[in-house]
This record gives C-alpha cells, structure tokens and sequence, in this order.
C-alpha cells in the first residue's frame, strides 16, 4: 500500500517540533507543543477554531518567526492557502511557475496544471476560474515545487459540498503520487480521516490527541470503524455527536 | 402602522381594483418582443443638439449679439479658417509639447519618489511628509514665483505643469503600493520570491490599478495647469491664440479654443482608457474588452 511505501522511507523526520510556544500579548496560543512528522506522512490537524493550529502551520512555513522552541522543517516546502492567493495579474500558468528560478517554463507549468486536471486553463486570468479551478490551480502552484513538506491551511473550506469531494480525492490521489509528508489544517472531522495516516486535536496550545487512521484507502465513510474513528475524535473535540458507538 | 393595519389597508386598495381571480395566470412577454424604443445613443443625444440649436437661434436672432458670443455658425466658419492657415494645428501642436513635456518631467518625478516611498520606511520618513505638506499648495498660486526663477518664456510654463502632475502621480502609486492585499505578498513569499521579486511580481503590478488612475488625474490637471502657464506671456500655442482674440473681442476663436482644450482632454482620456484596456484586463471588475 501507498501508505506503507511512504512510511519505509529511511530518512530523517519531516518535520520536528520541540518544546514551541508563540504568545499574542499574554495570550499563549501554543504552549509548548511537540510534533514530529514523518517523510510522506500526511498528517491532519483538528481543532476548534481560534486554538492555534492555523498559528502553527504559519510557523511551519516560515510566514511567522515570533516563536519560541525548536522547529525543523525541509527546506522545500509549499503552502496552499484557505484562499486560493493566485496573483490576479498574471496568466495561471505563469502563476504555477511564479518564483521558480530561471525563466518561466511553460512546459512545467502545463504538467503541473494537467495533473489538478485543469491543463487547458493556463491561459487564462484567475478571475475567470471557478473556485474549484482556482484551488487547484494553487495546489499545482505548490506542488510544481516538488516539496518534502505540503502545508494545507483549509484548503477545501471554501468550496461548495460536490467540489469538495473532488478536491479531496484530487488530493489523496497528488499525495500517493508525489510522496511528500503533508499537514492538512481541517476542522473537517470527516475530511481528516478520509486522508491522513494520523490526525491531531490541538487543544490549549498542545497537541492533545494523536489517532493512528489504520483504515484501508480508499475509505469508506460507512465503514464502522469509521463512524468509531469520528466519535472518538469528535469527544476530543468536545462536540456532542449522535449515536456513533 | 400596525400588521393588522397594512393588511386592512391593503384590502382596500384591492377592492378598488375590477375582481382578479387569486389564481388568475398573466402572460409575461419577453423583452424581445416589447415594441422596439427609441436606441438609448439617440436619446441621449437629443439633449446636446437642442442645446446648440438654442444657442444657434439665440445669435441669429439677436438675442444674443456676437461681442457677448459668437454664434455656432461663426464658430465653425472661423474654425474652418483657423485650420485653414495651418494656425490652429501650429497652436495645437506646441500646446501638447507643453502638457506632454510637463507631465513626462512631473510623473516621472511624482512616480519615482513614489516608488521611494512606498517600498522603504526610510523613503516614506523622508519623503512623504513634505509630498503631503507640498500638495496643500495651490500649484497655480506658485506662477509668481516660476516666473522670478525661470522667466516667461517656456521653462516656467512647462514647470507649472510638472509641478502639477506629479503630485496626484505620487498620491495614487504610493497608496497603491501601500495597498497591495497583503496576503499576496504572503504568497509570494511562500513561493520563494525574494525582496526584488516580489517588489516586480507582486507590489509592482498590484499597484498598477491606481497608478493609472494617478495618470488620469494627472492628465486631467495637465490640461488645467496648460490653461494657466499659457496665460503667461505666451507667443504660441492654443493659449496665445486665446489671449490674441480676447484683445480683439473674437469670441468666436476663444469658443474655438475652448473646443480644443476639451478635444484635446478628451482623446488623452481615451488614451488612458486604451491604457487600461491593454493593462487591466486581469481586474475582476474589468468590462472593457
């Protein structure tokens, strides 16, 4: 399996955290916090809004140095964001291939956009892309730059319900193809188990709960231990939730 | 007004209408189908032309006699001439090279220190304070001393319209820069742009959208600022031809002029609108193409 393959990867960790603490005036937001990601693991982040796992994730991607502790990530990374951030004024290949250096190479941004599967938008402007377009579009932008380590702050929150679950297949599918790790900020609790090998709770600037998904791929939101999954998870969440177990 | 007393009230009103069934069906028609109107272009225009027909009747008949304004007749006849001596294209000619010539120095000075400011904090402590204190100055009230510093010939009359262009330049592309959506930025950083990058990529072209509209206003105060600097001493241009025939009471050639200026503010509207056009098409509000 995909899963297994990522996870014999010998090499060291993808992400290492220790002992991470970021204040907003005497608000601590995270206290302490310790994680470490694997190589091509993918990783989703739960947590109720405002508990700081958007913080931690700006943290990974170097957007927010106002930290203390110890933080490892590769030196390739990519982030895609709740909002697609395509630059307005350029063409969406060139978007893709925006910050890459040499000069713009059409070519790689065209691969990049036919594998999200919207290779005959290139030409076009972002504002005439549907948001699922332009999502994709984003995480071509990411993944273009072949990271160790894909940053995802909530990328599918603003999609309607059908595009969604494309989004995340699409996703599912880039992932077992490029074999980065990834850290999927959610608070999506069926969305997280859907794709990751292990989700978090993040509660009082701690990683609180740690829940290994053994489930076969792909998942079926059916399955019992599915529905047993989310009512634990949901519990740490602190949601009340009907009759899952 | 109380529910019950708008429901009453209602009813009334309904009475008074003949008896409609509730569930009676009505036909919409299509829009197609509604008896072809007068085209809007042609509405529109009715205004201008019964404007000038006024103004026509009210000079032939001597309401209004040609000292006060010529009539449109003359007008034309006397445009008609103007061309046909070469003098108003002469005059025509050198006015632009003024306002170009002015606008060029101005917006290149106004862009420039714009740029400085809007990119570095040093630039912006430097810069912007005296721009913001210097704007508040009316630039016309300056032409007494452009005269003492570059004497009347062309120098104080291309001055005045630098002066005046660069500041709405300045004002529109720094705030631009300033207003650039932050989380772009953000982006571009994620994506390994560095501070040149992102300055070309990024702040540059975010900024583009209100820079043009600084160039417009900048335009549109060239024209203004042309009147004024002509009015010193000129011996050519469209501002000479205006003073020559205020001593001989031509009102035709001042109307004359006046047509001009607002040609000439008119097609470098639409040079700016060209502008954006080609450059703005990306905007999501853009419906010009």
């Amino acid at each position: 399996m995909a899963t297994q393959l990522h996870r014999s990867l010998k090499t060291p960790a993808a992400v290492a955290v220790r002992g991470l603490s970021r204040a907003f005036g005497p608000r601590r937001v995270i206290d302490n916090l310790d994680l470490a990601i694997r190589p091509g693991e993918f990783v989703a982040l739960l947590g109720a809004s405002g508990c700081g796992k958007s913080t931690l994730l700006r943290i990974l991607g170097d957007l927010d140095p106002e930290f203390e502790g110890e933080v490892v990530v590769p030196s390739r990374r990519a982030i895609a964001f709740q909002a697609p951030r395509l630059m307005p004024w350029k063409r969406v290949w060139h978007n893709v291939v925006l910050g890459l250096p040499g000069r713009p190479d059409r070519k790689r941004a065209e691969r990049a956009l036919d594998e999200v599967g919207i290779g005959h938008r290139a030409d076009v402007w972002p504002k005439v892309l549907s948001g699922g377009e332009a999502q994709r579009a984003a995480l071509a932008r990411a993944l273009v730059r072949e990271p160790d380590l894909l940053l995802l702050d909530e990328p599918f929150a603003a999609l309607d319900a059908l595009t969604r679950i494309k989004a995340q297949a699409l996703v599912a599918e880039l992932w077992q193809r490029h074999g980065c790790a990834i850290l999927l900020v959610t608070h999506d609790v069926e969305e997280a188990i859907l794709l990751a090998d292990r989700v978090l709770v993040m509660k009082e600037g701690v990683i609180a709960h740690h829940e290994p998904i053994a489930l076969d791929r792909p998942r079926d939101v059916a399955d019992p231990e599915f529905a047993r999954i989310r009512g634990a998870l949901l519990d740490w969440l602190g949601v009340a939730h009907g009759a899952a177990h | 007004m109380s529910i019950t007393e708008i429901d009453r009230s209602y009813a009334a009103l309904r009475k008074d209408r003949p008896a409609e069934p509730a569930d009676a069906l009505v036909r919409l028609t299509p829009a197609t189908a509604r008896g072809r109107q007068v085209p809007r272009w042609l509405r529109r225009g009715i205004g201008p032309v019964a404007l000038v027909l006024v103004w026509h009747l009210a000079s032939i008949t001597g309401v209004l006699p040609a000292e006060v304004l010529a009539g449109p007749a003359t007008v034309l006849s006397s445009a008609a001439k103007l061309i046909q001596t070469g003098e108003l294209q002469e005059a025509v000619v050198v006015s632009m090279q003024r306002a170009m010539s002015g606008l060029l120095i101005g917006g290149t000075i106004g862009v420039a220190l714009a740029i400085l400011s809007g990119l570095t904090r040093l630039g912006e402590d430097l810069v912007d304070a005296p721009m913001q204190m210097l704007r508040t100055v009316p630039n016309v009230a300056l032409i007494p001393l452009l005269i003492i510093w570059f004497g009347i010939g062309e120098a104080p009359k291309i001055a005045l319209i630098a002066l005046a262009t660069a500041f709405p330049l300045y004002l529109n592309v720094y705030a631009g820069i300033r207003g650039v959506d932050q989380s772009l930025i953000e982006a571009g950083r994620t994506l390994g742009l560095g501070r040149a990058g992102l300055v070309r990529h990024v702040i540059l072209p975010g900024a583009l959208p209100n820079a043009l509209v600084g160039l417009r206003y900048s335009l549109g105060i060239a024209w203004l600022a042309l009147v004024f600097g002509e009015q010193i001493n000129a011996t050519a241009g469209v501002g000479y031809l205006m003073a020559n025939a205020r001593e001989f009471f031509q009102t035709d050639v001042i109307v004359v002029c006046l047509v001009v200026y607002a040609l000439l503010g008119l097609a470098v509207d639409l040079v700016v609108r060209s502008l954006e056009r080609i450059f703005l098409s990306w905007r999501p509000n853009f419906t010009g193409a």
